[in-house]
């Protein structure tokens, strides 16, 4: 009587039976990784849709009009919903800057590195102190500029000097100086590289 | 667990085993659903309808907390949150808002069918009443969560059907009116609704998890009917959950989520109404206000009363529409027959055919323009609809003669003496379970 | 107790179900509700082939592009494209350069302060702002308009029952009144500021015929621009305004449906495979209970099997 004919009677211990068990083994663990596998490209839609939306992306670059600024003025724009000094540096402050050596600085940087080649008067950098993220004072007119003559930011008291660089208090970094380009000599495209 | 040989949790890993310690939530797991869960051998494939609407419940409330993430619940910026922010900008947010509006079509189609089965199969009789009516107190709740979700975008049938419904308030005398507005607060819906019916829209799906989690729980005190609707006797009627079922429910949902991604990619529309496109106007009401197609039956029955009899015909609509679903509760007693399952139950199963078509026919005439002929075939199926549970259950439960059950579910499962010489690999399984199923 | 109530309540609910239908049907019998003309004479959309329909649906740019000239060209001096921005114009095919251009010559321009004084002033649009609309408010919009409200266009193909064919149809379908309409309802000749158009819902409809000659847009690929066509075009661009994500919704249609085809026959496999085991497993335990061996025996005596 072959094995075969006996309907399933008695103990499975024959070698087929060895082989049948990885066979089985093997469909259910193909079914249950096919579904994970599933499962995990389900789940990059959920993670995807909180990067930013094609809108946020969008008002990456914004256009600022500086003709109407004038050596010594500054005024305070807006890119990526955050503010945006931008001054007019005149002579004296421009050689203020150029005068601090470099060793003395915490986040050592020059005036020429922070500004575009033939607008070294044009200072344009995120209004948003590097310690904790206050907005400081010094662009309006009649605002408190620190010891420094750059911004001072009232929160925790860093002070910048006229090249916006951190000279004293808590900030660790200079004011960060943001992609831009001159679109035309009076209008500047802050968020493009240039 | 109410099975003696249910096999019990012994946890081998020692992660495991210092778990079980200390918060036994893997054992809770392993008895409901993994090995430790006997569950009669002879389930067919009506019985993976509730696993399917866990997992659409899942995928709503994934999706939904995910839109809204995204999604503005003004009445100015509603519209464009959706149609614009979401649909266009959003990356991938157009898969979430598809999937989102046809989750809830699905969640209701697999909820439906999981209701019908447990109206042949009877298993709202006892000492199941109390998962029938958790189940009822479910489908209650998902109705209004998607009442509420539907209004969020801000369209033509999100503003007007918000009308209407929150109008049957003010069909009840004296009282109705004031409740209306409370609901809405205010005179018509506006900023005030909106708001309110997204921060509850977005609490409901959580609240019918927690009435889910008991439905299981009073369900697994019993353990779960079968289509012969004869108790469990021993261990040769039941097989572990875990692989059958698991296997089982996998692969259904498989097929079903299948379905349910070809209308998601290819036809999203297809269940909607064009005129949610159109952005709410207060002062333009729509050719047709109709709700979502899982309300057109109740919608039917509302539209049914068109003679003022004693009561306002409005009233009546409102009493019948909330009436329909009240009177499911009752069931366990309006249906008395001993006898659980259709399939032993020549004459009740002929009338339960019948209410299938019944409700079928009520759907097509809620979903569409009331014309003459609409109308009269929706109050004829409306009447038959609340004589077959009120008057024809009950008397029939009371006269009818049932077949002869089987004494246990292992003879139904294996046909009798003649399995026993069949060759190995004959399909009994689907034996006389075929014949408990087949109508 | 609990079904003495219910019998009554079920009673009384058909029963005035029964009279709402008594009272129904008598008073459609001794006054039928009157014939609409809409009913009678109005048309089904005509059929409308576009690139981007069924499951393999992709969009034909250069129709699409058609399809914008003549939006900018003719529609959108009434019809807004609110939530459209011109960067989505990217995948009509053009580029950064070419955007920048048609958002900067667009002919309305955005609303926005005068940055000196603080009157409101107007700019010229950036790529991403949302297309301008052509009139201010609803009020401006009908005040030009004798009272009638030109819709959005934005997704005008997902709002109106009958889609891009829809469309098309309206467009194309400006034609006199018939003689035998008039003949048959004599009340329902169209009013002096509308215009007959049988494709729309109640046959008349506000918008006066806006493409009317052949070669009213010079399409800039050289297609022939008759009125047909024209319509065809935009029908096609106003399919893409309602579903920009048409194509990766198909493409990604695609690799979901044969991932879970592929994961659901595996499923079945696996399924099969351990139901298998329960069969057997059946038998064995079965096979060996004294009483089954004993029904065995019987079975085999039955059959006149030795055993």
């Amino acid at each position: 009587m072959a094995t075969k004919a006996q309907p399933a009677e008695g103990p499975e211990t024959t070698d087929t039976n060895g082989d049948g068990v990885r066979r089985r083994d093997f469909l259910n663990v193909a079914a249950v990784s096919f579904a994970g596998v599933g499962a995990v490209a389900a789940i990059a839609p959920l993670f995807v849709q909180m990067a930013p939306s094609a809108d946020v992306l969008a008002q990456a670059t914004t256009e600022v009009d500086i003709s109407k600024v004038q050596p010594g003025q500054g005024i305070k724009a807006q890119w990526r919903k955050q503010p945006v000094f931008i001054r007019n540096l005149t002579p004296r402050e421009i050689s203020e800057a150029d005068a601090v050596p470099l060793s003395s600085l915490r986040d050592p940087q020059t005036l020429a590195e922070r500004t575009k080649p033939g607008h070294k008067n044009w200072l344009i950098t995120l209004g948003v102190c590097t310690h904790l993220g206050c907005v400081p004072l010094g662009i309006g007119e009649g605002e408190n500029r620190g010891k420094y003559g750059g911004y001072f930011c009232p929160c925790h008291g860093s002070q910048y000097d006229t090249a916006a660089r951190i000279r004293q208090g808590p900030a660790p970094k200079n004011l960060f100086v943001p992609d831009y380009k001159f679109s035309s000599p009076t209008t500047v495209l802050i968020g493009a590289k240039g | 667990m109410s099975f003696s040989w249910a096999k019990p949790y012994e946890p081998k890993h020692p992660v495991m085993k210092w778990l079980d310690e200390r918060l036994p939530l893997p054992r809770v797991v392993y008895g409901a659903i993994g090995g430790g869960y006997p569950v009669p051998r002879n389930l067919n494939y009506w019985w993976n309808f509730g696993v399917l609407a866990g997992i659409f419940l899942t995928i709503q409330i994934i999706t939904g907390i995910v839109l809204a993430m995204h999604y503005t619940a003004s009445t100015d910026g509603a519209f464009n949150s959706v149609n614009q922010l979401i649909m266009r900008d959003v990356n991938a947010g157009w898969l979430l808002r598809y999937a989102h509006m046809n989750g809830a079509s699905f969640f209701f189609i697999v909820t439906y069918i999981h209701i019908f089965r447990g109206l042949y199969y009877g298993s709202y009789k006892a000492p199941r009443e109390l998962v029938w009516m958790l189940g009822l107190v479910i489908y209650f709740l998902m109705m209004a969560t998607a009442f509420m979700g539907y209004v969020l975008p801000w369209g033509q049938m999100s503003y007007w059907g918000a009308q209407v419904i929150t109008g049957f308030f003010s069909a009840f005398p004296v009282v109705g009116e004031p409740i209306r507005i409370w609901l809405l607060g205010g005179y018509a819906p506006d900023q005030a609704a909106l708001t309110r019916f997204f921060s509850l829209h977005y609490l409901l799906p959580f609240v019918i998890a927690g009435v889910v989690i008991l439905h299981i729980w009073a369900l697994h005190i019993p353990g779960s009917s079968n289509p012969t609707g004869v108790d469990v006797k021993d261990e040769r009627d039941t097989l572990p959950f875990h692989p059958f079922y698991t296997a089982k429910d996998g692969w259904f949902a498989g097929a079903f989520l299948l379905v349910y991604c070809i209308v998601t990619f290819y036809a999203p529309n297809y269940l909607g109404h064009p005129d949610n496109y159109i952005p709410a106007n207060p002062l333009a009401t729509p050719a047709e206000i109709v709700p979502e197609w899982y309300f057109w039956p109740f919608y039917a029955i509302l539209r049914s009363f068109t003679f003022d009899f004693i009561l306002p015909a409005k009233l009546w609509g409102v009493l019948a529409m909330f009436s329909s679903i009240l009177l499911l509760f009752f069931l366990p007693w309006l249906d008395k027959s001993p006898v659980r399952s259709g399939s032993y139950r020549p004459v009740f199963k002929r009338f339960f055919w019948l209410l299938v078509v019944d409700v079928l026919i009520l759907g097509w005439a809620g979903g569409g323009a009331p014309t003459p002929f609409r109308n009269a075939l929706g109050q004829i199926c409306a009447a038959y609809y609340f004589l077959h549970f009120l008057v024809i259950l009950p008397l029939v439960s009371r006269f009818e003669t049932p077949l002869p059950l089987p004494s246990s579910i292992s003879e139904s499962v294996l046909h009798g003496e003649a399995a026993e010489a069949a060759p190995a690999g004959a399909n009994t399984s689907g034996g006389s379970i075929a014949t408990a199923t087949a109508h | 107790m609990v079904r003495v109530i219910g019998f009554l309540v079920g009673l009384v609910f058909a029963g005035v179900l029964l009279i709402s239908l008594i009272s129904g049907v008598a008073s459609n019998l001794s006054s039928p509700p009157a014939p609409l003309a809409s009913e009678e004479f109005h048309k089904s959309p005509k059929p409308l082939h576009l690139a981007s329909d069924g499951p393999f649906g992709k969009f034909d740019k250069r129709q699409l592009q058609r399809g914008f000239q003549v939006y900018s060209e003719v529609c959108s001096a009434c019809h807004s494209l609110k939530l459209v921005s011109f960067r989505d114009l990217k995948g009509l095919g053009y580029n950064d350069a070419e955007i920048k251009k048609i958002a900067s010559d667009w002919k309305t321009q955005v609303p926005s302060i005068n940055p000196d004084t603080g009157e409101p002033a107007t700019r010229k649009a950036l790529p991403s702002d949302t297309f301008p609309p052509p009139f201010a408010n609803e009020t401006a919009a009908r005040a030009a308009n004798n009272n009638a409200l030109p819709p959005d266009l934005s997704l005008i193909t997902k709002a109106r029952e009958g889609g891009a064919p829809y469309v098309y149809s309206i467009l194309t379908g400006f034609q006199p009144q018939p003689a035998e309409l008039l003949k048959k309802f004599p009340d329902a000749k169209t009013p002096p500021n509308l215009h007959y158009n049988p494709y729309f819902a109640n046959l008349n409809i506000a918008m006066p015929p806006p493409l009317t000659t052949n070669g009213q847009v010079t399409y800039a690929d050289g297609t022939p621009s008759t009125v047909d066509q024209m319509a065809k075009d935009v029908a096609a661009f106003l399919v893409w305004t309602a579903e920009p994500n048409l194509e990766n919704r198909h493409a990604a249609g695609l690799s979901v449906v044969i991932f879970l085809l592929f994961g659901t026959v595996l499923g079945y496999l696996a399924y099969q495979q351990i139901w298998h085991e329960a069969k057997r497993a059946v038998r064995v335990t079965g096979v060996l209970e004294p009483e089954n061996k004993a029904k065995t025996r019987r079975a085999k005596a039955k059959q006149g099997v030795a055993g």
